[in-house]
């Protein structure tokens, strides 16, 4: 079956945001399209007229160090990001999360981009992206900008990108910093739709054995993705002890919003995961600080 | 304006130009453009991974992958995999395509495409993978045959030879204890070559000049009266060229294996009683036309509360769905007394337990093709467990006598019960018929989820009374299953569900009653396990409620119960011979406790996460090979001597995957003691094969084998006359040794006996129509069948306290089989009969919310992808039944049965919570182990 009627196979980022402009029927960028071929192809999404895809611009496709940053570009696949020594080195949590995402031929067309502009509430890149505190570019024909990431988000599936002017062109992370250590985790059922009960990425900076500073996000914890920041503040300056992780997950419990999915997970089985998960990535980003030996209790 | 552009591409180290559509699919344009057929789709949904194509090396799903996207990139499919030549002939097998042939990984044939292609990219990168690498890089390169540990050792193999430049290493397989000469032995598929070169056809890789496209308007509501039908607008779209209604049908309305009672559309104010029913059927030019013009069809439907489960549907108040009210069949076993049996025992317990409806999904969804022939005949290509049942059905549609019908079974990329039903048949032929054109009918993923009968969700109470020394005295048990709309095998699925539901056990009273019920959900029917599989789950997990209670071990208490030669079942059949299931259950313990440290049965901590618990579980079983029950069961074959000594031996029986042609090769070959390569096998056909019945019930290797020998036997015994006449000498002198024929002192080619046969005007053919032993219906006594296979299975589990999550660890699988006939093939049936039902267990369910479908898609039923994969040992008990061909019974089905109760046991075993719903969910898991916790 059709997808569209116009297959705009772009080359620069100028050319595609002219087509996204100039189209008079509703136009629709392209990334990866694992989801998005599907959903037209199922019905799930309305049709569209035209779809701008942006996979061989040459500049979203870039994984490189700008101005002391790691700069990744949108259509960048996550088989390349996985495998990337320098996502590895600098941003463990997000080589992780794109390791786990489909399969290894999923990996190699689906895109971060497509992650993020997907905007769903626990798509794994997006919420290692969170905890590693990246930062968007968007391009219009005016020009480019940069934003937090959780400002591209509006709503479940929803992004507060504008589909006819704006494209998102990358992601911008930090550097690894002496004692700090990220890890992203998630947990899975057997059954139905491969997608996370729930997925925790976070990163810590270590001072002895003490926390001393922590990004934590978990998904899907609410409408969009996000940070947990009063669970952060509640460890922050702590040692991670048992005690601290317990007093961590009350926080945790009250600050997320726990729902029940049909067919997935029930409110109260999410609320039990989320500790475990807490308690996981935590162990796992501490250790990739450099604290010798488990938890101090 | 939608316009096609025209791109260069680099397929298989070729620049070829190709016009590609908006939009279009690299497998898409790989499969209708260029012919290269070879890129198989099993979903469309970025799901299954078999049609797997590398770009520059690396590989991606071609079903959902721009075709644009591919230009000046170098893209390999499965037709580019072998080292070409330059005479002219097939390229030689690359050596991966070898590993997966010679260690049996091909099955089906349907994913190996995809699987190669996951191999070749791999090997490439990493030419010494380990197991760990394997899982991960065909992590989503689904095979349903399940053949995971198969293709795991071929890509070490293929790896280890692409390395060293050594020959491949072989494969270490089980084989027969006391192999005859062909038989018994290491025999590979006859189709394989062509299943790992790409050549392999199925029914959607065929075309013919002028073929339509098929496309079915169903109901999507679970209940309801059709009011009206418009179909003016569909008619009038351009390139359609026909849409019929149910008013169209020339012949009988409806269809179905036993009860005719499937409508093959519905007409205006008849029922519509599932939401796959059919309302009307389009063909046109293209997919795209015949899937617009549904769009214009207009149904508008009264709609009525759905029936959603068998017990609301017995209820008096329910609303008939037939004419004869919501019961299928009230199935009842009796033996001896309850009252009595209960009075006796020292124990009673009792529990219900509930199974999930399952879906096949076999990766190559329903095809058939209908050609209408210049002899006024219809030609229906198919893939087909029944393809004389399709004959008749379609035949009856039409109006038409059964001999203007020809099925032509294609190769099938697997069934497991789910291609016994109509599927398209009907309608395709239909269409063929109003238009005088071929016509193609292919269900997407979707379509496929939501039509062909399921496996039946049963609802199974079980009473049990045993003295203290673990005696079982009675057995009471209640089944209420779930057929949906149509009774489909319904009937017969449940009875053989209640005839085993108080397990492989000899026991003085028994009673069970099952009520197999129509709902408003899809049909159920046959599924591997044929019933079996739910009534396991109750009866076994019962046993180790038992043996829990009267503190006796798990495999006691199946020993001291046990049948044996001269028990009788719960049918009150007297067992004559080959009742292996003791030495199954020793041996499965042997195994067990050399794998364990102590106890085997006891919860272990695994080492370094004190919050992971394991154990083992066990479960034993028993399942009838051949239909049984009172009915008929025969098979015919036809055995060919030709001229150039090649032999043929040729019956309707299906080839699903399951290797049903290697045994038939095999057997032929045994008794004419020539090599396997002088055996052709011709199946499916209803031209040219004789009817070998149903592909059902286990029952091929016993019935159709039984024919193919006898056949084989009777041609042999035909030849041998002809050269004792010819020779003068006393035909028991005369042997068939090494291909040849020898008379005295002189050895003779079997193409020379063949001519020598023609010259005195006789053909070298026999035609031997093979009558199983008699059976009784259930409750009349006697034979209910005339042969059962045995298992026990036992299942190493760990489970995590934290998050409840399961991971099988390892599956030992003691199978009494008779006598292995293919190794090779009885393995890939042990392996991936286990995985099946690891899904069963663990990650299967078709989900319906009042009657409306929630697992329409395959991204919402999983099947076991690789990393499901546990350590599968296997041990083969060859305890021979009489007149199974050498001694063997049915395979297919049994190895799939005690898999699911070994591993809930081991469940319990570990962390002590029951499981008495499948599949089995880590969140009840957890939740039940913190309310433990807590309290």
């Amino acid at each position: 079956m059709s997808i569209c009627n116009i297959f705009h196979y772009s080359t620069s980022i100028e050319d595609a945001l002219q087509t996204l402009g100039n189209s008079k029927g509703i136009a629709k960028v392209l990334a990866g399209g694992t989801d998005l071929i599907l959903d037209l192809q199922q019905g799930r999404h309305s049709p569209v007229d035209t779809l701008v895809d942006i996979t061989n611009i040459p500049e979203l496709n870039v994984l490189e160090y700008r101005d002391q940053k790691l700069f990744i570009g949108a259509s960048v696949p996550h088989r390349m990001i996985t495998n990337s020594p320098d996502v590895i080195s600098h941003s463990q949590a997000l080589a992780e999360a794109s390791g786990l995402i489909g399969g290894p031929q999923v990996r190699n067309v689906a895109t971060l981009g497509g992650n993020v502009a997907h905007a769903l509430p626990a798509a794994d890149g997006t919420i290692a992206l969170m905890a590693m505190d990246a930062k968007a570019e968007i391009a219009t024909l005016e020009g480019r900008r940069m934003t937090p990431l959780k400002e591209i988000f509006r709503g479940p599936g929803k992004s507060t990108l504008d589909p006819k002017k704006e494209l998102l062109v990358g992601f911008y992370l930090s550097k690894k910093i002496e004692n700090a250590g990220s890890s992203f985790k998630r947990i899975m059922r057997p059954q139905g739709v491969a997608i996370a009960i729930l997925n925790c990425g976070l990163w810590l900076e270590r001072e002895g054995n003490i926390v001393k500073d922590i990004r934590i996000s978990i998904g899907p914890s609410g409408p969009v993705p996000r940070r947990l920041i009063e669970v952060e503040n509640s460890l922050r300056g702590k040692q991670p002890s048992t005690e601290a992780i317990t007093e961590a997950n009350i926080v945790l419990q009250e600050e997320a919003n726990f729902r029940t999915s049909r067919h997935r997970a029930s409110e109260e089985y999410r609320k039990e995961m989320a500790a475990v998960l807490l308690k996981n990535t935590l162990l796992a980003a501490w250790e990739r600080s450099g604290a010798e030996g488990e938890f101090n209790d | 304006m939608i316009k096609d552009d025209l791109i260069k591409l680099n397929i298989n180290k070729e620049t070829i130009s190709v016009d590609v559509k908006p939009g279009q699919s690299l497998a898409d344009l790989l499969r209708e453009s260029l012919d290269l057929t070879g890129t198989k789709i099993g979903c469309s949904e970025n799901e299954c991974g078999i049609c797997t194509v590398l770009v520059d090396g690396e590989p991606i799903l071609s079903c959902a992958y721009p075709a644009v996207r591919a230009q000046g990139k170098e893209i390999l499919t499965i037709e580019g995999i072998g080292e070409s030549s330059n005479n002219g002939t097939d390229p030689k097998l690359h050596p991966i395509q070898e590993a997966f042939v010679q260690y049996g990984a091909v099955q089906c044939g349907f994913c190996i495409p995809g699987q190669i292609l996951t191999a070749y990219a791999l090997l490439q990168k990493n030419p010494n993978p380990t197991i760990k690498d394997i899982r991960y890089d065909f992590k989503d390169t689904l095979c349903r045959c399940a053949g995971y540990p198969t293709i795991e050792r071929a890509v070490m193999a293929a790896a280890h030879t692409m390395r060293t430049g050594e020959p491949l290493p072989l494969p270490q397989v089980p084989t027969s204890v006391k192999p005859l000469e062909i038989i018994g032995n290491l025999h590979v598929r006859p189709d394989s070559i062509e299943k790992v070169n790409g050549k392999a056809i199925y029914t959607d890789d065929l075309k013919f000049d002028g073929m339509l496209y098929a496309a079915v308007k169903r109901t999507h509501i679970p209940h309801g009266t059709l009011i009206s039908l418009d179909i003016e607008k569909a008619k009038n779209l351009e390139g359609v060229e026909a849409v019929l209604t149910a008013k169209d049908v020339p012949g009988q309305a409806t269809h179905g294996l036993v009860i005719h009672d499937w409508p093959s559309m519905i007409d205006i104010g008849g029922k519509v009683r599932y939401v796959g029913d059919s309302v009307a059927i389009v063909a046109a030019r293209t997919e795209e036309i015949a899937r617009m013009a549904l769009d214009l069809i207009d149904a508008e439907y009264k709609i009525l509360d759905p029936i959603t489960d068998p017990v609301q549907a017995n209820q008096d108040d329910a609303v008939d769905l037939h004419e004869y009210g919501n019961l299928l069949k009230h199935i009842k076993v009796r033996k001896g007394e309850m009252e009595d049996g209960f009075e006796e025992a020292d124990l009673i317990l009792e529990d219900t337990f509930f199974t999930a409806t399952t879906d096949h999904a076999f990766l190559e969804p329903e095809c058939t093709i209908a050609k209408p022939t210049e002899d006024d005949r219809m030609e229906i290509y198919v893939g087909s467990q029944i393809p004389y049942a399709d004959r008749y059905q379609v035949a009856l549609a039409l109006g038409w006598d059964e001999k203007r019908v020809r099925v032509i079974g294609q190769l099938m990329g697997g069934g497991f019960g789910g291609k016994e039903d109509i599927a398209g048949q009907i309608h395709a032929a239909l269409l063929a018929n109003e238009t005088n054109k071929p016509v193609k009918l292919l269900y997407d993923r979707h379509e496929s989820l939501i039509a062909h009968p399921k496996r039946h969700a049963t609802q199974i109470k079980v009473k049990m009374g045993a003295k203290n020394d673990g005696t079982l005295t009675a057995v009471k048990t209640e089944l209420y299953g779930d057929t949906g709309a149509y009774a489909s095998l319904g009937e017969k699925v449940m009875t053989r569900a209640t005839t085993h539901s108080s397990g492989p056990y000899e026991i003085p009273n028994v009673q069970a009653d099952c009520y197999a019920m129509y709902t408003n959900n899809p049909p159920s029917g046959a599924f591997r396990g044929f019933g079996v599989t739910q009534s396991a789950f109750a009866v076994e997990t019962m046993m180790d409620k038992l043996a829990e209670t009267l503190k006796l071990d798990p495999v006691e208490i199946r020993r001291i119960n046990a049948l044996k030669v001269g028990s009788t079942t719960n049918t009150s059949q007297l067992l004559n011979d080959s009742v292996g299931l003791m030495e199954c259950i020793d041996l499965t313990f042997e195994e067990m406790q050399k794998l364990s440290d102590g106890d085997p049965f006891i919860s272990k901590e695994i080492e370094g996460s004190p919050h992971i618990k394991k154990s083992w579980g066990l479960a034993v079983a028993y399942k009838n090979t051949g239909l049984g029950g009172g009915a008929p069961d025969k098979a015919g074959a036809e055995v060919e001597l030709y001229t150039d000594g090649h032999l043929e031996v040729r019956t309707s029986s299906a080839e699903l995957g399951q290797g049903l042609v290697t045994i038939l090769q095999m057997i032929v070959a045994e008794e004419f003691k020539v090599s396997v390569e002088k055996v052709n096998v011709l199946v499916m056909d209803t031209d040219l094969t004789p009817d070998g019945g149903p592909t059902t019930a286990s029952r091929q290797t016993y019935v159709t084998g039984n024919a193919a020998r006898l056949a084989a036997q009777t041609l042999r015994e035909a030849l041998s006359t002809t050269l004792a006449e010819k020779f003068n000498i006393p035909p028991s002198e005369i042997l068939f040794i090494e291909g040849l024929a020898q008379v005295g002192e002189q050895k003779i080619e079997l193409g020379e006996v063949a001519k020598i046969m023609k010259q005195e005007g006789r053909e070298p053919i026999t035609l031997y129509e093979y009558w199983a032993p008699k059976t009784m219906p259930l409750g009349e006594g006697g034979n209910m069948h005339f042969a059962f296979s045995f298992a026990a299975q036992a299942a190493e589990v760990a489970v995590n306290t934290e998050t409840g999550e399961v991971k099988i660890l390892r599956i030992i699988a003691a199978t009494d089989v008779g006598k292995a006939l293919n190794p090779l093939g009885l393995l890939g049936q042990i392996e991936g009969g286990v995985m099946m039902a690891i899904g069963n267990a663990l990650t299967e369910e078709f989900i319906m919310e009042d009657g409306y479908i929630f697992t329409d898609r395959l991204a919402r039923y999983r099947i076991p992808s690789i990393t499901y994969t546990p350590e599968i040992i296997p041990i083969i008990v060859e305890d021979p039944t009489v007149e199974g061909p050498y001694g063997a019974k049915g395979i297919g089905e049994i190895i799939s049965i005690p898999t699911t109760p070994a591993i809930t046991n081991a469940i319990y075993n570990a962390v002590g919570v029951r499981i008495n719903q499948l599949p089995i969910n880590q969140e009840n898991i957890l939740l039940e182990l913190k309310q433990r916790n807590n309290s």
